[in-house]
């Protein structure tokens, strides 16, 4: 078991003047044991990343440090990790045992150790009655149990999740899900998993690091993702539905956003041109009063438990989420919205930053 | 599909009954000619077409050689067979092997000047032995080769066709593969025996099938590269047993030959078919 730190963190592929930056500085520490999830949209430099932990991407700046260890110049399997592939990578001509096995046969444990390390593994994950079959004879649901058995065996101080849930279908997927964080109750150990599944992210991670672009937006518990996004970018890709951002200019009460003029609860952090955020959960519906704001009913989605409502506030479009015992509006319809100021997220309009 | 169109089927079973005759009978008669005596072959007008009684003898000459009715010496195919049987096997599994790691390196390796290595080693599939026979034959003569099985297979042995095949396949091979490898502890050989071999083995069997039979009917380059008798393949032995200058050609041992020398390649296609066309067809992955 160990922690991880992740210092300036650079990744540039190619050189000279053709050179592409993937990753622009990353700096973590992640504690020993914990469960932390890379979450951004693809594209966003979180795969590099932990391929960089792996030892898969060479690191171009910054210090990878597992156990307090630099690790930057270790080959893969000299950094006691273990990883598992978005697509398993199962050895196709190896039976489910020796599958789990390779690598300790490789780093020659002695037979009966690795038998029972194997069959440990397989009494965790279930696959005891699958050990002499081929990856080919299995479901996807059990190769990814192969996957994450070959890692257990190996007893590493971190384990690497790429994508692991995403082959899977929905059903299968929430149940590993939880099969995974039982898992990480049971064995401790420090693991990374990216994902691109809010959702994922939300419920398995003790700590997440959003990112975008290369760049590390927020680094909390998801409460605190949730409950205080650093910047514009978390408060939209955080929820779902996204939160509902409107830029527009702020002056005291009031709030000029599409042409029109939105009452505040309470003054403007500052004046100036702002991003205001209101998440569909948060804004209370059908509450009249002077400084209520003034929806038109768009389309209403209905999912049983709740219904999502679609809206245009001026020229804005604005998503509220009600509960699913209150009557359907109508499209057309005029209804007004109460809002706390507790509620309210203010994003600097430049810089994408928390204001308060 | 369901089709009922007897004229169509009619005419594309006789087009099948056809080609199986052109292919067939010429085999027939190989072997009908090696059951008569020399005498009998020669005298009647057509050959007959039914089996004869000298079958054993003239397989018994055609295998050990010796001195023929009318006065002749025939060699002993039987050496031939052997010839050729070691030069087949010598340059299947060779090319095999070096088109497997040079395969291996191309894909896996960044080397400076890779690319150059890749396009050189393609470029030699235009220069099959026939076109660098003359220069080939100087280097090996040079080298003091002629009349050994190092002259008969060495200048075969390296294959582009086959380089590029595993190269091919090895580009299919996912890359998680490797890196679940290299987390594994696996280094670059312990990979390639452990995990792209057994991957590649039905490409290597249909490889074998091809390359044995071309090493097997490998008669130009033995022609100019043997002088010796015990060195011959079997291929050219027939052609010298026609070049009877002395006494009538044994036409029953020289079909007798044919036939023995068509039986390993045979044998090769029969027993690795399902290998073979696994090779060919899938690519387990």
């Amino acid at each position: 078991m160990a922690a991880i730190s992740l210092r300036a963190i650079h990744k540039t592929y190619g050189s000279g003047p053709r050179a592409v930056k993937v990753i622009h500085g990353v700096d973590a520490e992640i504690a020993d044991g914990e469960f932390v999830v890379i979450v951004g949209p693809s594209g966003c430099g979180k795969s590099t990343l932990l391929r960089m932990v792996a030892g898969l991407e060479e690191i171009t700046g910054g210090e990878i440090a597992i156990g307090g260890r630099v690790v930057n110049r270790l080959e893969p399997s000299e950094r006691d990790i273990a990883m598992v592939f978005q697509n398993y990578a199962l050895y196709p001509h190896m039976s489910v045992f020796d599958n789990m096995a390779y690598g300790l046969k490789i780093a020659k444990v002695p037979a009966e150790q690795i038998k029972a390390r194997v069959d440990k593994a397989a009494r965790i994950l279930e696959l005891t009655a699958l050990l002499e079959r081929k990856p080919r004879q299995l479901s996807g649901g059990q190769r990814q149990r192969v996957a994450m058995g070959r890692a257990i065996v190996r007893q590493p101080a971190v384990f690497l999740f790429d994508e692991p849930l995403s082959n899977l279908d929905a059903k299968l997927r929430a149940q590993t899900r939880l099969e995974i964080q039982k898992l990480h109750r049971e064995l401790g150990i420090t693991s990374l998993f990216v994902t691109h599944d809010q959702v994922e992210a939300m419920t398995l991670a003790q700590r997440m690091m959003v990112m975008n672009a290369g760049r590390m937006e927020q680094f909390g518990t998801p409460e605190e993702v949730y409950q205080r996004p650093q910047t514009v970018f978390v408060a939209g890709f955080i929820g779902s539905p996204p939160m509902n951002l409107l830029r527009g200019q702020a002056d005291g009460r009031r709030f000029v956003s599409g042409g029109q003029t939105l009452a505040l609860p309470q003054p403007a952090p500052r004046a100036g041109e702002l991003i205001l955020g209101l998440r569909p959960e948060h804004a209370e519906w059908g509450v009249d009063s002077a400084e209520a704001w003034r929806l038109q009913v768009d389309v209403v989605e209905t999912l049983g438990a709740e219904r999502l409502v679609y809206c245009r506030l001026g020229e804005a479009l604005f998503t509220v989420r009600i509960d699913g015992t209150l009557p359907a509006p109508m499209p057309g319809e005029q209804v007004p919205l109460g809002v706390r100021a507790d509620r309210l997220h203010w994003f600097d309009a430049g810089s994408g930053q928390r204001v308060a | 599909m369901i089709e009922n169109r007897p004229f169509a089927n009619f005419l594309s079973h006789l087009t099948l009954v056809i080609g199986v005759i052109a292919i067939g009978f010429p085999l027939y008669l190989t072997f009908i000619a090696s059951t008569h005596t020399a005498e009998a072959i020669v005298q009647n007008v057509p050959m007959p077409l039914l089996p004869g009684d000298n079958f054993l003898e003239s397989y018994r000459l055609a295998i050990f050689g010796g001195q023929t009715r009318t006065g002749g010496t025939l060699p002993a195919a039987g050496s031939m067979l052997l010839v050729s049987l070691i030069t087949a096997l010598v340059i299947s599994i060779g090319k095999i092997a070096i088109s497997l790691l040079s395969a291996f390196a191309v894909v896996y390796f960044r080397f400076p000047l890779r690319g150059l290595v890749f396009w050189m080693i393609f470029i030699t599939l235009m220069l099959p032995v026939e076109v660098r026979i003359l220069p080939t034959y100087k280097v090996v003569s040079d080298l003091g080769l002629l009349n050994t099985y190092a002259g008969l297979t060495i200048p075969l042995i390296a294959s582009a066709t086959a380089t590029f095949l595993f190269r091919q396949f090895f580009l299919t091979v996912p890359d998680e593969l490797v890196e679940a490898a290299r987390i594994d502890g696996a280094g670059p050989m312990r990979f390639f025996k452990d995990v792209l071999l057994p991957l590649s083995a039905t490409s290597i069997a249909a490889l074998f099938v091809i390359q044995f039979i071309y090493g097997w009917n490998q008669y130009l380059w033995p022609l100019l590269m043997t002088t010796s008798e015990d060195m011959y393949p079997v291929v050219m032995g027939i052609r010298r047993m026609l070049q009877t200058s002395d006494a009538a050609t044994e036409w029953n041992a020289v079909m007798a030959t044919a036939m023995l020398a068509m039986i390993p390649p045979a044998l090769v296609v029969i027993l690795m078919q399902r290998w073979f066309v696994k090779g060919l067809v899938d690519s387990e992955k």
